[in-house]
């Protein structure tokens, strides 16, 4: 149910925002794969770092840090079931996303064209990377750091350009925006619904940027994790939680 | 931790005693890989766990009263969890021992969090033993349980301990069990092993009355005991 319920309440909320905004610009502009499609691409985006971020957390909730930590699973494999259930997750999120945005509101994704995959690819590995960033934000402060971890798209939404595009941002907000993953695949999906050509060199440049940040997340998560072996704080979080 | 070296030999119920803060849990944290010591190795099996840590802990489990296994998970499922993570072969035949040995099979599909302590403890110590680890280690793993079910747990822990050649790191604040359980005990003391001998006869080498008169004076006076004094 938390799999799909949110994503519904998206999917209904801003279907029906760009329904109301297009009785004002009638025929000549279509909001609803601009605004309803940048705001599902976006929320996939969320539901890809949550899925890694939750797997983690379910584990802290549960104060379930030491049993797991101290079995003989290598952190990479650690690492890697986090993102396969993010995977599993994320999935079934979009699925209920794009069926509820295609049968209600009428959102075509084939508008994308062959550029919706690469899309989704660049958002998918920007989202992996942010979920290992979060659970290394909380493997390194501690549980009650996950409250840090949630605003963590929100704040930078505003640099990715999801409604907006990079022009229309402060030069030093534009800079951020660059090294943004994300603000590549949205300038992309504004040039496809504008009719104006999509740079694949650019979009290329996303993807590459995406995975430089998810190798960058592993080697932080990585590099944490040993000094929370050396410092005794993943027994000291265990011993925490009791008292 | 200051110097502190010892083994636990197949087969050896050795506990680890000591007060609180004296560094029983933080040797324990270091024998499961979760706490790098500054200095020194660790060997489990002839396995040098920082050098291969994945496969020297394939030999180990632990129990602990502080690690409760996932609430929101049945018994079931909390032992499939960790039993594959342990990589257990025959797990499901394994799990059926296991509830039958912890007298746990009414709960098999209980969810952890709705058992009271004792019975989340007995389900603890059957985590522990899922992958029948050549060394144990268990940090006061009766400390929930009632009397009667106790001496029943620390029996079953004997036997199978006996029967699998098991080494047996055991802490625990009950000097009546220490004695009745233990071959061997350790005395810690602000992070040094202060004492170490059979618990049946090393308080009368330190002029105690019992284990319990030697406990309190390792915490009272750990300076006169460490100097050889009685």
């Amino acid at each position: 149910m938390p799999l799909f319920a949110w994503v519904v309440v998206d999917v209904v909320l801003w279907g029906l925002i760009t329904r109301y905004l297009n009785t004002f610009t009638g025929s000549s502009y279509d909001f609803v794969p601009a605004l309803l499609g940048a705001v599902l691409l976006w929320d996939f985006l969320t539901r890809v770092m949550q899925g890694v971020t939750m797997a983690f957390f379910e584990d802290v909730w549960a104060r379930n840090f030491l049993n797991v930590f101290a079995t003989p699973l290598r952190i990479s494999e650690y690492v890697t079931g986090l993102v396969t259930s993010s995977v599993a997750t994320s999935a079934v999120g979009l699925v209920v996303m794009v069926a509820v945005a295609m049968l209600v509101f009428g959102l075509r994704f084939t508008a994308y064209g062959m550029f919706l995959g690469p899309f989704l690819g660049v958002l998918f590995l920007f989202g992996i990377a942010l979920g290992i960033v979060g659970i290394t934000i909380v493997l390194r402060l501690g549980p009650a750091a996950e409250w840090f971890i949630w605003p963590l798209p929100a704040i930078i939404s505003p640099f990715a350009c999801v409604f907006y595009p990079v022009s229309s941002l402060p030069p030093w907000m534009g800079a951020v925006s660059r090294l943004l993953p994300p603000s590549y695949v949205f300038e992309g999906m504004r040039a496809i619904m504008l009719g104006r050509p999509v740079h694949p060199a650019l979009l290329l440049g996303g993807g590459a940027l995406a995975l430089l940040y998810v190798g960058l997340a592993c080697l932080l998560f990585v590099r944490v994790h040993r000094y929370a072996v050396r410092t005794g704080l993943i027994g000291r979080y265990s011993a925490e939680s009791v008292s | 931790m200051d110097g502190v070296s010892f083994e636990v030999r197949q087969g050896e119920m050795l506990g680890l005693l000591g007060p609180n803060g004296a560094g029983k849990t933080t040797t324990i944290n270091m024998v499961l890989g979760v706490l790098t010591p500054d200095a020194g190795a660790i060997t489990i099996g002839a396995l040098d766990l920082a050098a291969r840590r994945s496969e020297a802990l394939e030999l180990t489990n632990f129990a602990a009263v502080y690690a409760p296994l996932p609430g929101n998970l049945t018994v079931e499922q909390n032992l499939r969890v960790f039993g594959l993570l342990y990589g257990v072969a025959a797990l499901a035949r394994r799990i059926d021992e296991l509830l039958a040995a912890f007298d746990l099979e009414r709960f098999r599909r209980t969810r952890c969090g709705v058992l009271s302590s004792g019975e989340q403890t007995r389900v603890g110590l059957a985590k522990a033993m899922l992958n029948q680890p050549r060394l144990l280690l268990l940090d006061e793993p009766t400390a929930s349980l009632d009397p009667a079910t106790a001496r029943d747990v620390r029996a079953r822990i004997r036997e199978i301990a006996a029967r699998d050649g098991t080494g047996v790191l055991w802490t625990s604040h009950n000097m009546v069990e220490v004695a009745e359980v233990c071959d061997r005990v350790l005395f810690l003391s602000k992070g040094r092993i202060l004492l170490a001998g059979d618990p049946r006869r090393l308080p009368g080498e330190h002029g105690r009355a019992n284990l319990e008169e030697l406990f309190i004076s390792v915490a009272r006076e750990p300076l006169a005991l460490r100097d050889g004094g009685g």
